[in-house]
């Protein structure tokens, strides 16, 4: 079975700016990383492939330094990787980048897409069920454990309060959560192979079957029309007493506040 | 597309067991304060399976309109056919808005309805507005991991449609006469539409109420040390009548469950009292509680950040002032 992992590579969020004029991210200088739900998607598909024939393919969408988490799938013991990139995909809200990759998806096989179910930058979780929407495959979000059943997949499928056992025929969709497993660490033959060895290809525009007004900024729905830093309430009253003296200070104040 | 032809703000009343979800009641009171800017209605659009009764439930939370679903295959949350029954209603009534719980569910329909209609979605909103001058809608949500605020507009694709995380609008005051239009809506084919079995449904089992709905919340985070220590947070809560819960270092280290997590990846929380021991604040968790009533953080380092959104900060050690608290309000409460 071919097996399509998804992978976005995300900034530290702690480190984050964004430029004030267009509202886009400034990722340069900014540590990166393969977010983690994508990673435990990537794990959960070497699971699979470690009891089944499968051969599993990574891809991610990205400026060209996204290579390196591309590498890193490669050494932990992805079979191929792609790259999608290109100027024109700049600004892509969540729609267009689905569209965007679901185009690069039907240039391939497959039988099991794997998604993060959200990338940490942006938090939205809307990419895994938007290329299903787009591909009119069935998806199965917030997987905590998938088991390859013949031609179906079993997923335990997280709500707030319940699990659901869901049962799909592949070609489906998954999103995995981090919880989903513990990624495995790259092996030293495996970084050796994946920086010297292996190719990371590229798809560009001109290799994908997309419509131009449906990509880019251009082709998002959705816009940044404003971002800023949070101003946090106003400073309240700070004492540093003696035990005895802060608790009278704290039952005076939810007096005041008819609390006690 | 004619944004002219796009009247209305729908929300999508979530039901689970024939239940509806508070969200959606924090939502519909939402929509309503967004309807008054746009001099419109507000419709609850209500799928699921012998649920017209629910209709009653919304119109006394503020919704003018109920739109039904009923259908067999809408017994239980599944992607696919909720998909084509929420598609159905929306391009019949176009509405101008859409709004949806950042649920499990919400946040899996979303999309695919966004995606189908092919309009843009803006997830877990913390504020909602309109712009007086276009008549658009104004999504502010959190991002990189809560840094930064975004306020995201949809200026040419419509419906608008957003997520909002439960606990942070808040719902209408109850008008118990108040009666809603029902519209019955049936979408044929909708038994065509299941593509997977749910061979099994397993609860999670927790005693513990929702954190959510507490009016007093004792917080704590690392400087708790470990989950035997979190007996003094629970002896302080039983003197306030409040309930426990845990920052993401809690959770993390195992001490609590995920169920009782505060913050950006847990829960929004808005209680009347909110207490944090040894609780840094770091952004994310600020995030999940910050609108809370009265906030007073206890803390041993006094450059913690939770001292920024304390109302009552003290800087001391959380051992010895908790139980001395906890002995303090039990001597009021006994005088009483």
């Amino acid at each position: 079975m071919n097996i399509i992992v998804c992978i976005k590579q995300v900034p530290d969020t702690t480190e984050v700016r964004l430029n004030p004029e267009t509202g886009t991210l400034i990722r340069d200088g900014v540590p990166s990383i393969m977010n983690p739900d994508d990673k435990a998607g990537l794990e959960a598909a070497l699971r699979i492939k470690d009891k089944n024939a499968a051969t599993v393919t990574v891809i991610s969408m990205g400026p060209p330094q996204a290579e390196a988490i591309l590498r890193e799938s490669l050494a932990m013991g992805a079979d191929e990787a792609f790259l999608i990139t290109d100027k024109v995909f700049g600004g892509s809200d969540t729609l267009a980048t689905s569209s965007i990759l679901a185009a690069a998806i039907k240039t391939m096989s497959y039988d099991l897409i794997i998604t993060g179910r959200q990338a940490i930058d942006g938090d939205t979780a809307q990419v895994g069920p938007q290329i299903a929407e787009h591909l009119g495959l069935v998806n199965v979000s917030y997987a905590e454990g998938i088991e390859v059943e013949g031609n179906y997949v079993v997923v335990k499928r997280q709500y707030e309060d319940r699990y659901h056992m869901i049962k799909a025929k592949m070609p489906c969709l998954i999103t995995a959560l981090s919880e989903l497993n513990e990624p495995r660490y790259m092996t030293p033959g495996g970084i050796f192979d994946a920086y010297r060895q292996r190719e990371v290809k590229i798809l560009a525009r001109p290799d994908l079957d997309v419509i131009d007004t449906n990509i880019g900024l251009k082709g998002s729905p959705t816009r940044v029309a404003k971002s800023f830093t949070k101003e946090l309430k106003g400073k309240g009253t700070v004492v540093q007493l003696d035990v005895e003296e802060s608790v009278d200070f704290l039952i005076e104040s939810l007096q005041k506040k008819f609390v006690i | 597309m004619n944004l002219q032809d796009y009247k209305g703000i729908f929300v999508f009343a979530q039901q689970v067991d024939g239940k509806i979800s508070s969200v959606s009641y924090e939502l519909v009171g939402e929509a309503k304060r967004l309807a008054a800017d746009l001099n419109t209605d507000v419709t609850a659009v209500l799928l699921g399976h012998n649920v017209t009764g629910l209709a009653d439930k919304l119109a006394i939370y503020g919704a003018d309109h109920v739109i039904v679903v009923d259908d067999p295959a809408l017994e239980t949350y599944m992607t696919d056919p909720y998909t084509v029954a929420l598609h159905a209603v929306l391009q019949a009534k176009k509405p101008d808005i859409l709004l949806l719980g950042a649920t499990a569910i919400g946040r899996d329909l979303g999309p695919r309805v966004s995606g189908r209609g092919a309009t843009g979605l803006t997830a877990d909103c913390t504020k909602l507005d309109i712009d007086l001058e276009t008549k658009g809608l104004r999504m502010t949500r959190p991002a990189f991991g809560g840094n930064i605020m975004a306020t995201i507009i949809c200026p040419v694709h419509r419906p608008q449609i957003a997520t909002v995380r439960s606990g942070v609008m808040q719902r209408l005051d109850v008008n118990p006469d108040a009666k809603a239009r029902v519209e019955v809506f049936p979408v044929p084919g909708l038994e065509n539409a299941i593509a997977v079995e749910i061979l099994e449904i397993i609860k999670k089992t927790t005693a513990k109420m929702d954190i959510q709905d507490a009016n007093v919340l004792i917080s704590g985070g690392r400087g708790m040390g470990g989950a035997e220590n979190y007996q003094i947070l629970e002896d302080l809560a039983k003197v306030l009548g409040g309930t426990v819960s845990s920052s993401r270092a809690g959770v993390d280290a195992g001490w609590m469950d995920k169920e009782l997590q505060v913050g950006q990846t847990g829960k929004t929380v808005r209680p009347n009292l909110y207490i944090a021991c040894g609780i840094s604040g770091a952004i994310q968790h600020l995030a999940g509680m910050e609108e809370s009533e009265i906030i007073i953080a206890i803390n041993k380092d006094p450059d913690a950040p939770i001292f920024g959104v304390a109302d009552f900060g003290v800087v001391g050690d959380v051992f010895k002032i908790v139980p001395a608290l906890t002995a303090g309000i039990q001597k009021i409460v006994d005088e009483k």
